[in-house]
């Protein structure tokens, strides 16, 4: 086991090192320092300006020569500053990742919890027309873009009728709540569908199974067997699912938080990626990627873990 | 026959498919003492798995239908019972072995807390389960059942799954076992070994079985009587000695002349002429 | 070559090619799929599902207005799509104006409007139910062109590396593991970023970024079922006989994986509408002046915080847009099901 998860760390290194190099190169290519310098400082900004702005940041060196500097950097943990604010990228991530929180956790939670019981009641009157129903209803919810739900929620539920702030995001006690209502219903809807109809495939396929037919023959209740016995088996599969989306919950949703005006980390990244803010960009990708194979390191040992047949062989 | 255990009157059963009807059960019937063993024995598509599923409507009901007839278990017609009803008996009055053991236990439950489940379900009265489990584990030959109790089924071999299988079986006390095809998935070695078992448990406890198998090789010594199924119907019904030794109907004759006997001279293996058999009804 | 001419030329090559190339694709796939029994048993089955029909009916409809506003003719007043003739040239106003309005909106003299609007019209004046059917166009191109290539390149890399295994599989396991793991927004972002200059915006452009990014999933489908089939002992007896790779890859295990190949095809057809309108909100999308429901929906944005209220341009796009992927979403579910019954 524990040789195993060496090699799968290993294995991520070479991935890690592809995407750094990939991005690098990526961005060096779509950008001369000097366009860069622009964008940063401005048109007004002055050649001997941009020339001592390049410098300080070391972009007149050869690339390659750039490329070893910033991999040693990362190793390090020195992500730099941002290039238009000023501020330490670790502590704008820090900062960031909080707010991207507090809509991701509990959305998930909601959406998980919502997902699951929707799918083990479709399987339950499974082929019958409100089965059939619920499946349409999921595939439409999966049918929208993210934007129409949220620009439809702020002109119509915020704007127009006040319920909800429809823009902003402040921490202090019980206003969080005010403020993450939207986000956070949006992200279940756009979740849900999509979930529920995976994880009722899985319960569907473990419907078929020799064991349900055992546990029928014991004179077990349907929903019993339903709850209990095709539970815990698809269970595994679910788990697995749900820890490799775990992850990528700290970066958040780009699209509703630049929508919403949520100062987490999506939001970053849009703003990054629109103010030419490099290093921001480049330790988003570095941590999206870290957090990427984290993820399928941690489903490898969920479902060790969790069936029974890995776990004890 | 006074008092009979089980009658089955004139079943028929089909299976509604998206290329048609399938017509498994086409009008039998037989009926079982208590305490007695029926082999039941024809090829695959003879309709005898399904019977033998027929008997607590473990059939699932879209595509089965159940088109007429009567299943008499202790006089009650259990095709009119309420799903309720029902499963008091399943378990307790009737139960079940199947072909794979591998699939057929649960795979991320204990044997322990599988056969607890039963037992917990139809005899609540039971105070020390784990003692019950291991009573019952021993009964069907498991060496060492105490170690055993918490172990998951992927970790027993194929005849001990069995054998796990026929000890959650036992567990509730039922008046009749039906083992659909029990020996078909193992090696032969183990199959003559879970047959003796089934044998040495005929002695032990007051019991009748029902033995779905296509191989009429493992039913000596063990049926009483024998039925044997093609296509959907009864062709031929009587003591076991008595069939193997002068059957009546060509198709028992063809089964019976398949089976390899050591020192034959042979060329060719017999096969069944199905088409003749259809023509004759 | 005269002006006129060379233009037809050029937009007979990159889209009518297309369309006319993607209709007969689709059609001599289906006319061999008609031959391999897995399909004949899934077309029948299909055939009574009332849903997955209408979908179809659905999606072939949208496909068609599209292929209406591609294929140009040259007329009186310059080259015009077929579905311009059919919209018989609705004029365009000065500004907004609401569905089936007399007047300008928000004007209070009776200033008469040019023509009849079914939907309204936008803040340029244009009509918007002509704009929303020429913005199946772009749904079709993007969708067309995309799936061009990321479908063979997904296809045959899943093919390969689930068949040929170790180096093979390794390398390109490397490969989309490395692409699957940046963030996909950025790298659409950057690809596109990348390639304007060169070429300028336009819809290849988007389409050969969401190529790049879009082919890891089905490859790793590909590469699933292929390693399922290559352990099949058709293919062991295969190999005895002394088949070479290339005929096992292409009589044997591309046929029996075409079927996901096609679901997935129809499913990604639909993320790929979607992603459309999400890069034209972060403004790498479709080019200004585009049809496109993408842009639409973006001004939609402020749209509806004026006052009165501008809901009919949004709207109008939303309720395309959801047709569509609603329908190509349904269509894959249903192909799904008749290929694969879970039946209980």
């Amino acid at each position: 086991m524990f040789s195993y998860l060496v090699r799968r760390l290993l294995y991520a290194v070479p991935i890690l090192l592809g995407v750094v190099a990939i991005t690098f190169f990526l961005d060096n290519v779509m950008m001369s320092p000097d366009a860069k310098a622009s964008r940063v400082l401005g048109p007004k900004a002055r050649g001997e300006q941009r020339r001592e702005w390049i410098h300080n940041r070391g972009l007149d060196q050869p690339i390659p020569q750039q490329f070893v500097r910033y991999i040693g950097n990362l190793a390090t943990g020195k992500f730099g500053t941002s290039w238009v604010t000023g501020r330490e990228v670790r502590e704008i991530f820090v900062t960031g990742a909080g707010p991207s929180l507090c809509i991701t956790v509990p959305g998930f939670i909601a959406a998980f919890l919502a997902s699951v019981g929707v799918a083990l009641f479709q399987v339950f009157i499974r082929n019958s027309p409100l089965d059939r129903g619920l499946t349409i209803v999921s595939i439409a919810l999966m049918s929208l873009p993210t934007m129409v739900y949220v620009i439809f929620a702020q002109a119509f539920l915020a704007l127009a009728l006040c319920y909800f702030p429809a823009y902003g995001f402040s921490f202090d006690g019980l206003n969080v709540f005010r403020f993450i209502a939207l986000p956070v219903c949006i992200f279940i809807l756009i979740n849900v569908g999509y979930d529920a109809r995976l994880y009722r495939a899985i319960f569907l396929e473990e419907i078929g199974q020799d064991y349900v037919r055992t546990a029928q023959a014991k004179g077990v209740s349907n929903p019993r067997v339903l709850a209990v016995h095709v539970f815990k088996n698809g269970l595994i599969a679910i788990i697995t699912l749900v820890v490799a989306e775990l992850p990528k919950l700290i970066l958040g949703s780009l699209l509703i938080e630049s929508l919403f005006g949520i100062p987490g980390l999506g939001n970053v990244l849009v703003q990054a990626i629109q103010t030419g803010d490099q290093p921001v960009v480049m330790t988003s990708v570095f941590l999206g990627s870290v957090l990427y194979l984290a993820a399928l390191i941690l489903t490898d040992i969920c479902y060790a873990l969790a069936d029974p047949r890995i776990r004890l062989s | 026959m006074p008092d009979p255990l089980l009658e089955i009157k004139n079943l028929a059963i089909h299976f509604a498919t998206e290329t048609g009807t399938i017509e498994a059960v086409r009008g039998i019937s037989f009926s079982m003492a208590r305490g007695e063993t029926l082999a039941i024995v024809g090829e695959s598509g003879s309709g005898k798995s399904v019977t033998g599923l027929a008997l607590t409507r473990l059939l699932p009901e879209p595509p089965a239908v159940y088109q007429s007839g009567e299943i008499l278990l202790d006089g009650k017609d259990v095709l009119k019972m309420e799903p309720r009803e029902l499963r008091t008996i399943r378990g307790k009055k009737i139960a079940y072995i199947f072909q794979e053991p591998s699939t057929s236990l649960n795979p991320v439950f204990t044997i322990r807390n599988q056969i607890a489940e039963a037992i917990k379900l139809h005899r609540p009265e039971v105070r020390e389960i784990d003692a019950e489990v291991i009573k019952y584990l021993d009964l069907v030959g498991i060496t060492d059942p105490a170690k055993r109790l918490h172990d998951y089924p992927h970790q027993l071999s194929g005849g001990m799954q069995q054998r796990v299988m026929i000890a959650m079986a036992l567990s509730c006390g039922p008046e009749l076992l039906v083992a659909d095809e029990p020996t078909t998935a193992l090696d032969v070695t183990i199959q003559a070994q879970i047959i003796d078992q089934l044998r040495e448990l005929k002695q032990r406890v007051r019991m009748a079985i029902i033995l779905i198998t296509h191989n009429f090789g493992i039913i000596g010594g063990l049926a009483d009587r024998v039925a044997v199924m093609f296509r959907g119907k009864i062709v031929e019904y009587g003591e076991t000695r008595t069939v193997l030794a002068k059957p009546q109907h060509p198709y028992t004759q063809a089964l019976i002349q398949c089976i390899p006997q050591p020192g034959q001279k042979r060329e060719r293996l017999a096969t069944i002429d199905h088409a003749a058999l259809d023509a004759m009804g | 070559m005269p002006e006129s001419l060379r233009h037809i030329l050029e937009h007979w090559l990159t889209q009518d090619a297309l369309v006319v190339g993607g209709f007969a694709l689709v059609f001599f796939l289906l006319r061999a799929g008609a031959r391999n029994e897995r399909w004949q048993r899934a077309g029948a089955r299909l055939k009574r599902d009332r849903t997955g029909l209408i979908a179809f009916a659905i999606v072939l409809l949208y496909l068609t207005i599209g292929a209406l506003e591609v294929f140009q003719i040259p007329t009186a007043s310059g080259t015009r799509s077929i579905l311009d003739l059919f919209l018989g040239g609705i004029s365009p106003e000065k500004s907004y104006s609401a569905p089936l309005a007399d007047t300008l909106l928000g004007s209070a003299r009776h200033a008469k409007l040019n023509g009849h609007h079914l939907l309204g019209t936008d803040v340029l004046g244009k009509d918007v139910f002509a704009q929303m059917l020429k913005a199946c166009r772009t749904a079709l191109i993007i969708g067309g062109l995309t799936s061009a290539i990321y479908v063979p390149l997904g296809a045959l890399l899943g093919v390969l590396a689930g068949y040929f295994r170790r180096w093979v599989d390794d390398m390109i396991q490397y490969v989309y593991s490395t692409l699957a793991s940046i963030p996909e927004i950025l790298l659409l972002v950057a690809i596109i970023s990348a390639t304007t200059p060169r070429w300028g915006r336009s819809l290849g452009t988007m389409a050969i970024a969401l190529g790049i990014t879009g082919w890891v999933g089905l490859c790793r489908l590909i590469r699933g079922e292929t390693m399922r089939q290559a352990e099949r002992p058709y293919v062991t007896a295969a190999r005895a006989l002394g088949q070479t790779h290339a005929k096992i890859v292409v009589r044997h295990l591309l046929p029996n994986v075409m079927h996901l190949v096609l679901i997935s095809a129809v499913l990604g057809f639909s993320n790929i509408v979607l992603a459309e309108a999400i890069l034209s909100y972060l403004g790498v999308g479709a080019p200004v002046g585009t049809a496109s429901w993408g842009i639409m929906i973006d001004a939609g944005r402020t749209e509806l915080g004026r006052d009165p209220l501008v809901w009919w341009n949004i709207s109008a796009a939303t309720a395309a847009l959801f047709g569509l992927v609603l329908s190509l979403n349904l269509l894959g579910d249903s192909l799904r099901r008749a290929f694969d019954p879970k039946q209980t």
